[in-house]
């Protein structure tokens, strides 16, 4: 935890001084940034950041293109970056996803990372757009004392840029930041600032040359879960006589204030409104609907706290893993369900058969930070292909369960840093011949049938040597 | 077996009869199908009530020495060390542990994992018990069988599968020796009595397999080679002695014991220890009267009477000589050669005497009264029943039965936990009583009803295979009277075609005379058939209320529904997960297997009680003050300590109940800790008439550390008082853990704090010569010495 931090520091000073720096090389100042908003969301322990630009086209050639820029610190903690174009005008405004890939650019000044919005369609010049811009950064609040008892509540530390970090000039900036309760300790001031009640505001701010920098602090208070899921393991298993067997494995731990000294069991029952106000002790795992056989169990056996309410949209597990998690405590648990496979297994034109399923935690608002999702095709199938709307890494295993012969093919996707934004379907295709669904049962049969066999075969050889 | 009276009968009859035997035999199989079906399900009702789970304390040990097995094989195993228990010394587990119930759940998980059914190894052990049992409960019809026939094994079969008592040890998740012990144990004896029966060297050399898979799995295997050489010379000294017997004996001696000393942890017991004396004694007496018999049967009756006196002054002095040496040898022993355990069954006074350790576990009391009847409930009344049935008549395979159940009652009655061993006896005996009755009553039904009474003459010869066998059996003992020096095979088929054609027809005479009246032995019938259902009630009663608790779980049922107590569990998972990996947890060392298994946490003492010394350094620190207690626990690495306590939810078994105990093995080492200090007036309380010795205790202070603070009043619901001390700080410990239900608390020692070093530097830079602090400070630290 402590290098990145201080390497942020030294970087954020660095770039400080990159106020007075002007980039003449890049073609990139055909654009500039008429008005920019952007609002930082403290209230969780995922930072969502929602930017609006309005763009307009100073060159003479059109634009198709719109780079973002983060500095390094922030990129390695940034779950996923979105961008949405309006279109029409006043009332009949309709939202379009753009697409956005992240960029390196050459010349970048100290290190700063660039992600490229590419534009449905070139703006031209003297036109002008406005993008949205929703952004989420995981572990970027920093908990401030590190260490705290009990009966403390949890302060953390925001760091940021009071000015909106663009390649471009910027005429008109506000940067709003809205933190869980108005119990802020401080904040860095950079006139103008306005804090009134869970908002503090800073600007506006005029016409700020390209990657304009300006440090600020913010120290608040945070309770919320800290939940983040350090391993993730996903498997859903298909079968096609008729179950799709998912289970999931967590190792989850508290990432907030790591708890300091007592933890005194007498205190946190009878004043739970003072004593581990920054733990937590259910989660809430949103589950498909039509989910049976649901088992939460750990290595050492079944955990007996967790509810479960079924509708027919929904389902909804509430989980109390076995004990409070206060900052810095660990648990793992493994959550297993049975679904129906007519939900999700669908067949495509090209005789090609699909599951579609959704990719990221069931836990409401936590970060996972590695998620392995494993995909078990049946014995047999064949040309499996994930197709998944974000990038991923992805590999293929053999996995060998109940009597199989040849073994079944897992798709194995890999992601880092993954935030409910990534609870998307994705869909993985493969060829399957419903033939091989009777090998395991003509294998039984067949070894049945040979002992019986070999059973009346005994019975009347006379093996003795004597007559 | 049929074959010798089908030859009797006409040929019609001879085509029904072996129609009959056909169909008997396809209706046994498919009873003891179901019975070994019967025997599994009723061990399940703990995972159905409750759920997958390894149960108690032992078997998480078990489950431990698995999971490594499997994981790194069988040659690690043999050579494992384990140095997350007993810290500082560790434990050599390969050499220490019986090996059995391990390798055999781990074949069983190699074997399905090979064939690509991917149990978990939990699964695998959680349902080995139950298997087993189904499998023993097969081994008992095999040895009744051989003893009474087939009617009496499957009725013993049917009790085995379903009595209290072994359920109690083998419901699924009980994974501990004793489940495939039991199996092992009625086996060999089923295969002794096979050997005896036959004479088959095949059988003896079976024997001695099976007597090897046993010392494997249990060390009450002392058991079979205490007991079957007592036959021997039972058959001996009853003058039915034969080669048969000489068969069955000699062989599984000499390949038994060679094959014994092959499992490390028995190794050279095999033959130095008085357990396996009387083997060995009794080897010596059965060649010795092998050679007699032998040279009887060479010599005329004149010389042979010259010959013993000869041989008869000559060996006496011999043997006299030999006998002195061997008393001299284990008298010279401090234990005379016995285990604490072996010898507290002897003498059931030895432990509470002399071992502490051993009194202490509940398990290892005399059992009470009702205890029998709810362990083998009406068995108990059917026992002396099946005695006199195996006395008539008296074979060498019922005078086997008569023995072992003798035995076994008088095991039972030393310790609880041997029950186990009279459970498969009283079965067997039961199994043959309630068979004999039922073939009595039904008999004389069927002569007496009308429609029958025609050819009840025929019937009466082979109503059930049970009397056809036992009739075998009479005639075998018949036979093996008259040939005992013609061992040739052949001429024994002939002979016993012989002997049977007139015995068949006396007997058919005689069952007439037995008829008993019709309404007497249908009342008799309906009564019997209640007793049974009883029986069956009780055990599935017992099944699924008393013996299927997993112990880590507890529920109560209250006004508004169901409480579970997961709070062992939930201790367990904190130390797992959020203390470091090679931290040391102190705790009574009924909870050391589960730390180890559960916490994958060091401990200091665990349920392998080898080290009394360290039990008592931990039980001193339990009943010393708060900075003494320290300073033992400081020496040892601990960083943990782990109390449980039911004072706020009224669970008895805590360690304040233990504590005496804890007090006594401690006091045993380190005298300066003394029982009286701890009761007031001879009774041990924890109110305010409680001795300040008590009141300042550190298990006092950990159980009720601000125990105040939840009622106000710091009532303790299982010793139903206020507590004497209700407010006090700890100086040396703080609480990082408690449970939800206050069951688990854990501490943390504090660390040492900074003023003694500073005193230590003060005093070296004021004098540079003196390092006799620094020594001081050692001393102070170690309490033994």
């Amino acid at each position: 935890m402590e290098t990145p931090i201080r390497s942020r520091e030294t970087l954020s000073l660095t770039l400080f001084s990159l106020l007075f720096f002007i980039c003449k090389s890049s073609p990139l100042h055909h654009l500039l940034i008429s008005n920019a908003e952007r609002r930082i969301d403290l209230s969780s322990h995922i930072v969502k950041v929602y930017l609006t630009l309005k763009i307009e086209n100073a060159g003479s050639t059109p634009a198709s293109e719109v780079l973002l820029a983060f500095p390094p610190a922030q990129v390695d903690h940034l779950a996923t970056v979105e961008a949405l174009a309006t279109k029409g005008k006043r009332k009949k405004t309709t939202l379009v996803h753009l697409e956005v890939k992240p960029t390196e650019l050459p010349d970048a000044p100290n290190d700063a990372k660039y992600f490229t919005i590419y534009l449905a369609s070139p703006l031209n010049s003297g036109e002008s757009t406005t993008l949205e811009v929703l952004y989420m950064l995981t572990h970027s609040l920093e908990p401030f004392p590190a260490e705290i008892a009990q009966s403390e509540s949890q302060l953390v530390f925001y760091r940021d840029n009071a000015l909106i970090l663009l390649p471009y000039h910027v005429r008109q900036q506000t940067t709003f930041i809205k933190t869980p309760s108005n119990k802020v300790e401080s904040f860095t001031r950079v006139e103008p600032t306005n804090r009134a009640g869970t908002e503090i505001k800073y600007g506006p701010y005029e016409d700020r040359p390209p990657y304009s920098f300006s440090p600020i602090l913010v120290h608040f208070e945070n309770n919320s879960p800290f939940a983040v899921v350090e391993e993730l393991v996903r498997e859903v298993e298909i079968s096609h006589w008729g179950n799709l067997q998912v289970t999931e494995q967590y190792t989850l731990v508290h990432a907030g204030a790591r708890h300091k000294g007592v933890f005194s069991r007498v205190d946190y029952q009878s004043r739970p409104s003072l004593n581990g106000v920054s733990s937590f002790r259910y989660l809430l795992a949103r589950l498909p609907p039509r989910v049976h056989s649901v088992y939460y169990r750990d290595e050492i056996g079944n955990i007996s706290s967790s509810h479960l309410r079924t509708d027919s949209r929904k389902s909804e597990l509430e989980i109390e893993p076995r004990y409070p998690l206060f900052g810095g405590w660990k648990a793992t648990f493994v959550i297993g369900y049975g679904l129906p496979l007519q939900d999700f297994l669908f067949e495509s034109s090209n005789d090609k058969r699909y599951l579609n399923f959704t990719f990221g935690c069931p836990l409401l608002e936590t970060v996972v930070d590695k998620l392995t999702f494993k995909v078990v095709l049946p014995e047999g199938s064949k040309d499996p292909s994930a197709v998944v709307p974000f990038p991923v890494e992805q590999h293929l295993e053999t996995k060998y369960s109940y009597l199989d012969v040849v073994g079944r093919t897992v798709v194995v996707l890999e992601k880092k840093n993954v935030v409910p934004v990534h609870n998307t379907h994705f869909q993985v295709y493969y060829t399957f011949k419903p033939i091989f669904m009777l090998a395991e049962p003509m294998m039984l049969a067949s070894a049945f049938f040979l002992f019986f066999v070999a059973c009346v075969a005994y019975l009347h050889i006379d093996l003795s040597i004597r007559k | 077996m049929a074959a010798t009276e089908t030859s009797t009968a006409t040929v019609p009859t001879l085509y029904t009869n072996t129609l009959r035997n056909a169909f008997g035999g396809v209706l046994s199989f498919f009873i003891l199908l179901l019975i070994g079906v019967l025997a599994f399900s009723i061990r399940l009702f703990s995972v159905i009530k409750y759920e997958s789970v390894i149960h108690e304390f032992d078997p998480y040990f078990n489950y431990r020495v698995t999971q490594f097995l499997t994981k790194n094989g069988i040659y690690e195993f043999w050579n494992w060390f384990d140095d997350r228990t007993w810290y500082p010394l560790g434990r050599v587990i390969g050499g220490t542990v019986y090996p059995g119930l391990t390798l055999t759940a781990g074949t069983i998980w190699w074997l399905l994992n090979s064939l690509n059914i991917p149990l978990s190894v939990e699964t695998v052990c959680v349902f080995t018990a139950p298997i087993f049992s189904a499998f023993a409960s097969w081994a008992a019809y095999l040895l009744t069988k051989e003893v009474k026939g087939a009617g009496a094994g499957l009725t013993a079969a049917a009790l085995l599968a379903m009595v209290p008592s072994y359920i109690s040890r083998s419901v699924a998740g009980s994974y501990d020796n004793e489940a495939v012990a039991i199996f092992a144990l009625i086996f060999t004896f089923y295969l002794y009595i096979k050997t005896l029966n036959t004479g088959s060297l095949f059988y003896a050399t079976l024997n001695s397999i099976a007597y090897f898979y046993m010392v494997c799995s249990w060390g009450g295997y002392t058991f079979i080679i205490n007991l079957i050489p007592m036959h021997v010379l039972l058959c001996i000294v009853t003058g039915r002695y034969s080669s048969r017997l000489y068969i069955a004996y000699a062989p599984l001696v000499v390949l038994g014991t060679l094959l014994a000393a092959l499992v490390p942890v028995v190794g050279f017991n095999a033959v130095m220890t008085s357990e396996h004396f009387a083997s060995f004694l009794v080897f010596i007496i059965i060649h010795v009267v092998a050679l007699v018999y032998y040279i009887k049967g060479i010599l005329s009756p004149k010389m042979f009477k010259v010959a013993v006196t000869l041989v008869v002054s000559a060996g006496l002095a011999v043997c006299l000589a030999m006998i002195a040496v061997l008393i001299a040898l284990v008298a010279s022993s401090p234990t005379k050669g016995w285990s604490g355990r072996s010898l507290s069954l002897l003498d059931p006074t030895y432990a509470s005497k002399y071992i502490p350790i051993i009194a202490s576990v509940s398990e290892h009391q005399p059992p009470t009264w009702p205890s029998y009847f709810m362990d083998i409930n009406v068995l108990a009344f059917l026992v002396p029943a099946g005695i006199i049935a195996c006395f008539l008549p008296l074979s060498d395979a019922s005078s086997f039965v008569v023995l072992y159940i003798a035995t076994s009652v008088y095991f039972s009655g030393v310790m609880v936990r041997l029950m186990l061993v009279l459970a498969p006896a009283a079965c067997i005996t039961s199994g043959i009583a309630l068979s004999q009755a039922f073939d009595v009553f039904t008999r004389s039904i069927k002569f007496q009803l009308p429609g029958v009474s025609s050819n009840a003459e025929v019937d009466a010869g082979e109503t059930s295979s049970a009397t056809a066998e036992a009739q075998n059996n009479v005639v075998k003992t018949e036979k093996t009277e008259t040939s005992k020096d013609r061992p040739s095979r052949k001429s024994k088929k002939k002979e016993r075609e012989h002997v049977e054609k007139p015995s068949t027809k006396a007997k058919a005479e005689k069952k007439r005379l037995l008829a008993l009246p019709l309404e007497a032995s249908f009342i008799s019938l309906l009564l019997l058939v209640l007793l049974g259902a009883f029986y069956v009630v009780h055990c599935v009663w017992a099944a699924a209320e008393a013996y299927s608790a997993p112990s880590i779980v507890l529920t109560s049922h209250s006004h508004d529904g169901l409480h579970v107590f997961d709070d062992f569990r939930e201790a367990y998972a904190w130390l797992r997960h959020n203390t470091d990996v090679d931290d040391k947890v102190a705790s009574w060392w009924d909870y050391g297997y589960q730390t180890t298994a559960m916490a994958n946490r060091t401990v200091i003492v665990d349920n392998n009680t080898w080290n009394n010394t360290h039990i008592a350094t931990v039980g001193t620190a339990m009943s010393s003050p708060e900075k003494a207690a320290w300073e033992i626990f400081h020496s040892l690495d601990v960083k943990y300590v782990l109390v449980v306590f039911g004072g706020l939810v009224g669970y008895p078994s805590d360690d304040i109940n233990k504590f005496l105990w804890m007090v006594r093995i401690g006091g045993g080492v380190f005298p300066h800790i003394k029982e009286p200090d701890y009761l007031r007036d001879g009774q041990y309380r924890i109110d305010s008439q409680a001795t300040p010795t008590m009141l300042n205790c550190l298990m006092y202070k950990l159980s009720y550390y601000r125990f105040v603070e939840t009622d106000g009043k710091g009532f303790d619901r299982v010793r139903r008082t206020e507590i004497g001390k209700k407010y006090f700080k700890l100086s040396h410990f703080e609480e990082v853990f408690t449970t939800h239900h206050w069951m688990v608390r854990i501490y943390k020692l504090k660390p040492p704090k900074n003023r003694i070093r500073g005193k230590t530097k003060k005093s070296k830079s004021k004098t540079s010569s003196t390092s006799s602090p620094r020594k001081s400070g050692t001393k102070k630290k170690n309490p033994w010495h």
